[in-house]
């Protein structure tokens, strides 16, 4: 007898209505006759608010000309779209606020080599070896001759290539000055910087030009300090060490010039976007480090230092940016003798910078008390120094830590730059209201902030991307 | 003699008093130098340091005020103007963001795949653009170019539109509305405490009683029966256009409205966030086992989801509302008069002391976030679970 085997029967297709376009549908959007309800609401609001926007914004909208005579002829016809016109026309002033039209390329210039000198350190996975580093640099300074010139295009070539040869300097450790250990060795390495710093400024003072001889030589100090303190460093660091000493030094003086034969820009000419990136790229760059500073002195064990640090990071986290910057536009100069004024841009800079830091300072905090005790013992345990400890063992771990924290603070710092407009300085915002009271081009307010608005949006949401890039390539397991 | 000098500046006590000395006296030194040339800058320019400036009259006029002033109310007045102006706006603000927030954070959850997207899509344009530039473009793009008030729009002769604002009307009690208003406050106590013995019920006995709906009835309810007991003591004054402007009712700012717009659709943008992470942050068992249970989706966010979720919303969401009543302080750029803009504005311009109003103005949003965090922490320390 045949023992019949036993065949399974063929699957059967999923039914019609589970898949395909009609299944996503049914699944999605009218699983049940609440769903549909709202699906339909959502459909209706997009239906009343998306053609309109589009049709406005760009199917009726004016976009090539040179005058309001565009817009107006196209509105007489009946057409009801925006006037992109208007934009079009004050690109200029929306881009550089009331910096001299013949001095722009300074503004273009310091924003390439910024651009250049962030390049490998926001993307140091592409910059790991020595050849793509050594290509950017070929790159920046071709650019720069195409564009800029010569003397512009040596100056982004030793920029670049600094890093690359600071690291080959064969590192000589005359008198333990970069090994040694104790105050000491501290007072003999500042001396040292010091010394740097008078012989740079009287180099610079008698045989280059006078105005620039203080940032000059304070730049150089700062230099110095960096390998004296920190040992032989890489060249990320080293890229690092000069966006903080020698590029604000070249930006202060390719901005607002009376040096090397530059015209002097004085601050209030500035504004439109690079406004806002000067204030928001020194708020970013220097929050972050006073905010470090301020989280380590609110966790310092000496009780007047401890103290100080909560007062100022409580009293300003208690009160609004406005009243920061009326403080510092209004009550400060009061503060001041009669003989020294400060400039408005960096009061408010300096107000931007302490404001954010405090908010900084907490969500460092944070990171700092989720450390494991072991990683601060195991370092005690090797005879580290406070500073050494901090800066090799613990921050490393605690701003991977805090990245999503940080990220949220960077946004809102890039988000309230625009509050310098209450204090009358001329960013983006100040510039698009400006620029709505000008009698040719009264009643277009709308296209002015909707085009600030997305140049903001871009920004924002470029930033918050890039923090979510960071915050998976260096996240963490305790476990 | 050389060895021991260096030991002890290598003593980390000894060091660690020389960094204390050194920032005291920094600090302290700072300081100084600021008083003694503020003194100077202010004899320089005849002006009496001092609060007596308070009392003086302050010679200018507000346009929204909740309390009597004129100009010739005392500066002081005009601080509680002020004051009462930014947490008007503030208490509005708050509200409405915490609805329309929780709305964003539960929709965005939705198996609803247009919904979702459309809140997730709303949540990362509004929060990507700079308030400020949200408040001058509701003030300056939308509310502005409205018409005049002539052609205001108009809803149902009731309520109108134009560039000067909303009108809406105003109550007006007549005599014999004392009785409403009484019932209106005993309508508010027996709802409050029937919600608490509800509650209390449910938990001695498990047995639930529809609190909220009998308290709205008894809300609306109580009111009604003693307007019709007292044959209706109040009258509405409806605003009407005579001439060039309106008459009558009460006109919301065109200000007020464009600010607490803007700080309500910006704030519930990260409202919603938190409210979508406390929700997430619940345990998918707790979800089940509701679902095993048999509830429905609204009773299960109301009696499981949300309540756990609220222990991981409520310390970010109390923050965002300080936030908010810290950003009103934008309402100077479009001119509202809040604190900021009437007296650290207005009043600081006309009596030039520049130190006295800005350290009031700073001391009373100090107030407020330390009451706020005050509060908060007494949340956290009743509420937080406690043993993980």
């Amino acid at each position: 007898m045949a023992e019949e085997k036993w065949q399974p029967s063929p699957s059967l297709p999923s039914p019609d209505l589970g898949t395909g376009v009609i299944g996503w549908l049914r699944q999605n959007l009218f699983s049940t006759p609440g769903n549909s309800l709202l699906s339909l609401l959502g459909i209706a609001i997009l239906v009343v608010t998306v053609p309109p926007f589009v049709q406005w914004a760009i199917l009726q909208a004016n976009w090539f000309g040179d005058s309001r005579a565009v817009c107006d002829a196209a509105a007489a016809e009946g057409s009801t779209g925006a006037c992109w016109v208007f934009i079009n026309v004050r690109m200029d002033v929306f881009l550089y606020g009331f910096y001299p039209e013949l001095e722009r390329w300074r503004v273009n210039y310091t924003a390439l080599v910024l651009g250049f000198s962030l390049i490998p350190l926001l993307l140091p996975d592409w910059f790991k070896g020595v050849r793509n580093q050594i290509v950017l640099g070929l790159v920046g300074t071709v650019c720069a001759l195409a564009i800029f010139g010569v003397i512009p295009a040596a100056f982004m070539a030793a920029y670049l290539f600094m890093p690359l040869l600071l690291v080959r300097i064969p590192g000589a450790d005359i008198g333990g000055l970069a090994s040694g250990q104790g105050a000491l060795s501290n007072v003999m390495r500042l001396a040292l910087a010091a010394g740097v710093g008078v012989a740079l400024y009287y180099l610079v003072f008698f045989l280059v030009e006078q105005n620039a001889a203080f940032p000059i030589a304070l730049a150089g100090t700062m230099t110095v300090l960096v390998p004296l303190f920190m040992g032989r460093l890489s060249a990320t660091i080293w890229r690092w060490a000069l966006l903080f000493t020698v590029f604000p030094v070249f930006a202060y003086f390719m901005l607002s010039g009376d040096v090397f034969g530059l015209t002097h820009v004085e601050t209030h000419y500035w504004g439109g976007l690079f406004l806002s990136l000067v204030v928001s790229g020194t708020g970013l760059g220097s929050a972050l480090p006073i905010g470090i500073l301020l989280a380590l002195g609110r966790r310092s064990e000496l009780p007047v230092i401890r103290v100080s640090c909560v007062t100022f990071i409580e009293f300003i986290r208690g009160v609004p940016l406005v009243s920061v910057l009326f403080l510092a536009s209004v009550m400060f100069p009061l503060f001041l003798p009669d003989n020294l004024t400060i400039d408005k841009l960096l009061r408010a800079l300096v107000g931007i910078a302490f404001f954010y830091a405090a908010y900084m300072a907490e969500v460092i905090r944070g990171g700092l008390q989720a450390i494991p005790k072991g990683q601060y013992e195991a370092a005690e345990a090797l005879g580290w120094t406070y500073w050494k400890m901090m800066g090799v063992i613990i921050l490393p771990q605690t701003l991977r830590l805090v990245i999503p924290g940080l990220s949220n603070n960077f946004l809102s710092l890039l988000k309230d730059t625009t509050l310098v407009a209450v204090i009358g300085l001329l960013d983006l915002l100040g510039i698009a209201k400006a620029a709505m009271a000008d009698t040719e081009w009264l009643g277009f307010t709308k296209e002015a902030y909707i085009f600030a608005g997305i140049v903001f949006w871009i920004l924002c949401f470029a930033m918050s991307r890039y923090f979510l890039y960071l915050e998976k390539k260096y996240h963490m397991n305790y476990q | 003699m050389r060895d021991q000098k260096s030991t002890l500046l290598n003593d980390t006590r000894v060091r660690g008093w020389i960094a204390q000395a050194l920032v005291l006296a920094i600090l302290l030194g700072l300081a100084w130098y600021g008083m003694y040339n503020v003194g100077q800058n202010l004899q320089k320019a005849g002006i009496t340091t001092g609060f007596g400036f308070l009392s003086e009259p302050s010679g200018f006029d507000i346009g929204q005020t909740l309390i009597p002033y004129s100009s010739k109310s005392s500066y002081f007045d005009a601080l509680k103007v002020g004051i009462l102006n930014t947490l008007l706006v503030s208490v509005f603000g708050i509200i409405a963001s915490t609805i329309l927030g929780f709305f964003l954070g539960v929709i965005r959850l939705s198996p609803n795949w247009l919904i979702a997207k459309m809140a997730g899509a709303y949540t990362e344009m509004i929060r990507n653009i700079p308030l400020l530039l949200q408040v001058l473009f509701w003030y300056l793009a939308i509310l502005a170019p409205l018409p005049g008030p002539r052609a205001a729009l108009n809803f149902q002769d009731v309520i109108f539109l134009c560039n000067r604002g909303m009108q809406i009307p105003k109550p007006v009690w007549e005599p014999g509305c004392g009785v409403v208003l009484v019932s209106i406050g005993v309508a508010i106590l027996a709802s409050v405490a029937l919600i608490f013995w509800a509650r209390r019920r449910q938990v001695m006995t498990g047995q639930r009683f529809p609190a909220v709906l009998v308290s709205l009835a008894l809300l609306v309810a109580v009111p009604l029966a003693a307007l019709v007991a007292t044959d209706f003591p109040v009258s509405w004054d409806v605003p009407a256009l005579r001439g060039f402007n309106f008459r009558g009712g009460v006109t919301i700012l065109p200000e007020l409205i464009a600010l607490w717009l803007s700080l309500t659709l910006y704030s519930a943008t990260f409202i919603g966030e938190y409210v979508r992470a406390g929700i997430m942050a619940v345990d998918k068992g707790q979800r089940e086992a509701a679902e095993a249970l048999g509830y429905r989706p609204w009773l299960m966010y109301r009696m499981v989801i949300i309540p756990q979720a609220m222990r991981v919303v409520t310390p970010p969401l109390i923050g965002q509302h300080l936030t908010l009543i810290k950003n009103s302080s934008l309402a100077v750029v479009i001119g509202y008069p809040d604190l900021v803009h009437v007296f650290a504005g207005t009043a600081l311009n006309q009596s030039g002391q520049a130190v006295e109003i800005i350290c009031i103005t700073i001391a009373v949003y100090l107030t407020i976030s330390l009451v706020i965090s005050a509060f908060l922490n007494w949340y956290n320390n009743k509420f937080a679970l406690r043993g993980f």
